[in-house]
């Protein structure tokens, strides 16, 4: 049972999209079972840092609290992940007792101020490679087609991806000098691919996944899959669709379009 | 040729789904929303949504789902448009099944079925216990699609602040201010529909996602707009205490076999199984709540002497509870450290769900011509009580009326807001600019987030699960208290640059508007009837209060009235859950 006097926090800071970070301390008064989000709710409730300067207080991003809408991502001691499931007496358990809490906005997003983040990049993406199911329109026309449990069991876990982005953050592929999609979205091609009616259109999405920035910029580092919090076997995912658009690039090559 | 426009606020189910239906006929749509619509708080739900598939051999019918829902919701709900969500509800799951929702099957790949609250044939469809997450999720890729289309565009990290009404008290379109570069624009529509869900943040701790304060709703009501039935208030019975919110526990972990128990004379007492035999561990919310209230609070018996008693699942098979409630498994293992496939979970009963809110006319408009309300911002399907996974039901079948609606509102309208209503539009940024400018220069001595977190406490404490008149009368002195406390507000953040706390200031002073109508409300209605329950009034007296609250905005406080609500299909009978329901269909008809 760890039982400190406080939950010393350091955050990186910055005061907008432009201005320069800057680290800031932050001294919170312990109570059990709190979670990051817990502490940051007490700053702002009483923003004065660790010198006992009166300060701004952080801005992040936070919403459901429950580890399932994906706004709360940062980096806590360097790992990405949601701050809401961060337990602050599990961190200090694991970090032992003194150890002072980082917090540091996803380094692959343009920052908006302190932890908050702009995460359209992830949004554009599955644009680009089309994730969804191109149905007629909403209306009722009768019962959907069948899905075995096999496969639902499966692909399931796939559709629980809250574009969080820790698998953005993990991967060493995704940088500024790279277009890779990312994880999320190659695994996203993977579920509408297997919807008997995304399957349907499965090519339209598989073109996506063949041209710059697509499948062949991972570089099998296998991070996504260790970070991502819904422990989505992103790697798996990865695997199969490599196999997806290799069959895809042979049937294209057969028809002569290549 | 100009389609005209329409504006949505709120992109959770209900918000998304009028998008679709009026996207899909091509006309364009502002989506307005707080968060990326992906996160919206309809991911938040888990167990399932309602519809009578009747593909379980349950003999269930299209009459038993909507039978259930009104007995379930003590009469209060206007009968007609229930009828047309659960007639719609078989359709609009298929269409949903369609888009690719991740449904659980059976084993020859059909939609599977669990049971539910208050219910006695297996009815909710489900996917795993994150079924409003992946609802949501084909609903805002079908957005996308639409986006990508050119139909849809969406601001997302904006925040209504205000409405649009011209000379005649037409809705031409809203403002809003993006949270980031905190500028305030105008959108210019012809037909707005508000779809911002419920307001749990009113008390502090809920189950509810942080952005919903109900302050949208609120400057609805604030522009003229009545707020029906306020003080139903739906308190869910499984919810797991944090130092942040609520955790809902779903219902789903009692349909699947889930028994509430505690400790009464060294052995487990299943209270809930004996007081009501017919329906056991399932029977509606708010008897629930109020029997582990009664246990915990009244007979000091919950579990090592707090106020929380077991939800026990442990008897299950592991494999069994991972297939079908690995959701809501992993949110009380990561949060509370211990295995609920092992030991007992820990609950209590916690604020969950608006049944009351902007009142409409049953297609979705409310009294100002062109705007609307769909979701649980609406007050329109669930009486004094929600059954579990109607919410689900209710927040995609309104979009469905509302979109359409709206559409046809357009239709008939001579000129279109852009050609008329853009100096109008200017005015009202200009009045929001003068109010964010003082906003940000208020340095009084209340911290805003502690001024909420106090509120929150006091309607906890006496304007949820029991309610007595004089704690009422009391509380609304305090809220009027808090309102003058509101002036002396500190907006503790210097930064004109993403600026929560001027954002949080607007919201608190909107809550406390609504906290007034929920209190105001309960203390007007000396009855008890589904959630809301007094003890001095321990009886429903259908003579004096089967009817709809209203309350319109006055500068004094909330004026009430009162309407008669829709009776016509099924005649009012005693709601009694120890016994079997009767289904009195010659009676009814």
């Amino acid at each position: 049972m760890v039982n400190p006097q406080f939950i010393h926090l350091k955050v990186k800071r910055r005061s907008n999209p432009t201005a320069a970070p800057y680290w800031e301390e932050f001294k919170v008064p312990y109570q059990p079972n709190m979670n990051v989000v817990s502490v940051l709710m007490e700053i702002r409730k009483n923003p004065i840092n660790a010198k006992g300067e009166k300060v701004d207080p952080v801005v992040w991003e936070c919403n459901c609290l429950e580890e399932v809408c994906g706004a709360c991502t940062m980096l806590i001691n360097g790992v990405p992940r949601q701050s809401c499931s961060a337990l602050t007496d599990k961190l200090l358990e694991q970090y032992g007792e003194n150890n002072v809490i980082t917090l540091e906005p996803l380094t692959k997003f343009p920052v908006i101020r302190d932890l908050m983040i702009d995460r359209q990049l992830m949004f554009d993406n599955l644009k680009k490679v089309k994730a969804w199911v191109p149905v007629d329109g909403s209306w009722a026309i009768g019962r959907g087609p069948r899905l075995a449990d096999k496969v639902h069991q499966w692909a399931y876990p796939i559709s629980r991806c809250m574009t969080c982005g820790c698998c953005m953050e993990a991967c060493p592929n995704v940088n500024s000098k790279s277009k890779f999609i990312g994880p999320a979205a190659v695994a996203q091609v993977r579920l509408f691919n297997a919807h008997p009616i995304g399957a349907m259109h499965k090519d339209m999405r598989l073109e996506q996944l063949v041209k710059k920035g697509g499948i062949q910029e991972c570089g099998n580092a296998q991070n996504c899959k260790r970070v991502c919090p819904k422990n989505i076997n992103l790697t798996a995912h990865l695997a199969a669709m490599n196999r997806q658009t290799n069959g895809y690039g042979f049937r294209q090559f057969l028809m002569g379009d290549k | 040729m100009n389609k005209g426009k329409v504006i949505v606020i709120g992109g959770g189910l209900a918000g998304l789904m009028a998008t679709m239906k009026i996207a899909e006929k091509q006309v364009p749509v502002d989506i307005i929303s707080l968060v990326p619509v992906k996160r919206s708080h309809s991911v938040c739900a888990q167990g399932g949504i309602n519809a009578a598939l009747d593909t379980k051999g349950d003999n269930d019918t299209i009459y038993d789902h909507f039978d259930d829902t009104v007995y379930g919701g003590d009469f209060l709900a206007n009968q007609t448009p229930v009828k047309g969500m659960v007639e719609a509800a078989p359709g609009l799951i298929y269409a949903m099944d369609r888009m690719g929702v991740m449904f659980s099957r059976t084993a020859e790949g059909l939609l599977d079925l669990r049971l539910f609250g208050g219910v006695k044939n297996r009815r909710t469809a489900f996917a795993g216990a994150t079924t409003g997450q992946q609802l949501l999720y084909a609903c805002d890729e079908q957005v996308r699609r639409l986006e990508v289309a050119g139909y849809v565009n969406k601001y997302e990290g904006w925040e209504m602040i205000d409405l649009i009404i011209d000379d005649n008290g037409v809705c031409r379109g809203c403002v809003a201010q993006n949270l980031a570069t905190m500028e305030i624009k105008s959108f210019i529509g012809d037909a707005v529909i508000i779809a911002t869900g419920g307001a749990g943040m009113i008390f502090g701790k809920s189950t509810n996602s942080v952005i919903n304060t109900g302050s949208a709703a609120s400057i609805v009501y604030q522009n003229g707009v009545p707020f029906s039935n306020a003080e139903f208030i739906q308190i869910h019975p499984t919810g797991m205490l944090g130092t942040d919110k609520t955790r809902l526990m779903s219902e789903s972990a009692r349909g699947d076999g889930g028994r509430i128990w505690t400790y009464k004379d060294g052995k487990p007492w299943y209270f809930l199984e004996e007081k009501y035999p017919a329906y056991g561990n399932l029977v509606p919310r708010d008897i629930a709540a109020r029997a582990i209230y009664d246990v915990c609070v009244i007979q000091g018996l919950g579990i090592d002497g707090k106020n929380q008693v077991y939800l026990d699942l442990s008897h299950l098979p592991a494999d069994y509870l991972n297939k079908r409630l690995g959701g809501i498994m992993e949110i009380y293992e990561n949060f509370y450290g211990d295995d609920p496939r092992k030991v007992p979970m820990k609950i209590f009963p916690a604020v969950h769900y608006f049944m009351g809110g902007i009142h409409v006319d049953w297609n979705h408009m409310t009294n100002i011509p062109g705007l609307f309300a769909a979701g649980e911002c609406d007050y329109m399907y669930h009486g004094a009580n929600r059954l579990g996974a109607n919410s689900l039901l209710s927040a995609l079948y309104s979009g469905t009326v509302a979109g359409p609606a709206a559409l046809k509102y357009i239709k008939g309208l001579g000129k279109l807001a852009e050609e008329t209503s853009k100096s109008l539009g200017d005015a009202v940024v200009k009045k929001q600019l003068e109010i964010h400018n003082k906003l940000t220069k208020m340095s009084g001595k209340e911290n805003p987030y502690k001024l909420h977190e106090e509120m929150g406490e006091l309607m906890t404490k006496n304007v949820a699960i029991v309610r007595y008149n004089k704690a009422l009368a009391e509380t609304d002195v305090k809220l009027q208290e808090f309102q003058e406390r509101w002036n002396k507000i500190n907006i503790v953040d210097s930064n004109a640059y993403s600026n929560q706390t001027v954002m949080f200031a607007r919201q608190l002073k909107n809550m406390m508007e609504l906290a007034r109508v929920i209190t105001l409300g309960a203390l007007n209605r000396n009855e008890s009837r589904g959630s809301h329950y007094k003890p001095d009034f321990p009886k429903r007296d259908d003579e004096k209060f089967l009817k709809t609250t209203m309350a319109q905005w006055t500068p004094n406080g909330p004026k009430f009235s009162w309407e008669e609500v829709d009776i016509s299909h099924i005649k009012p009978r005693e709601r009694n859950y120890s016994v079997d329901k009767k289904v009195d269909k010659e009676a009814s008809k």
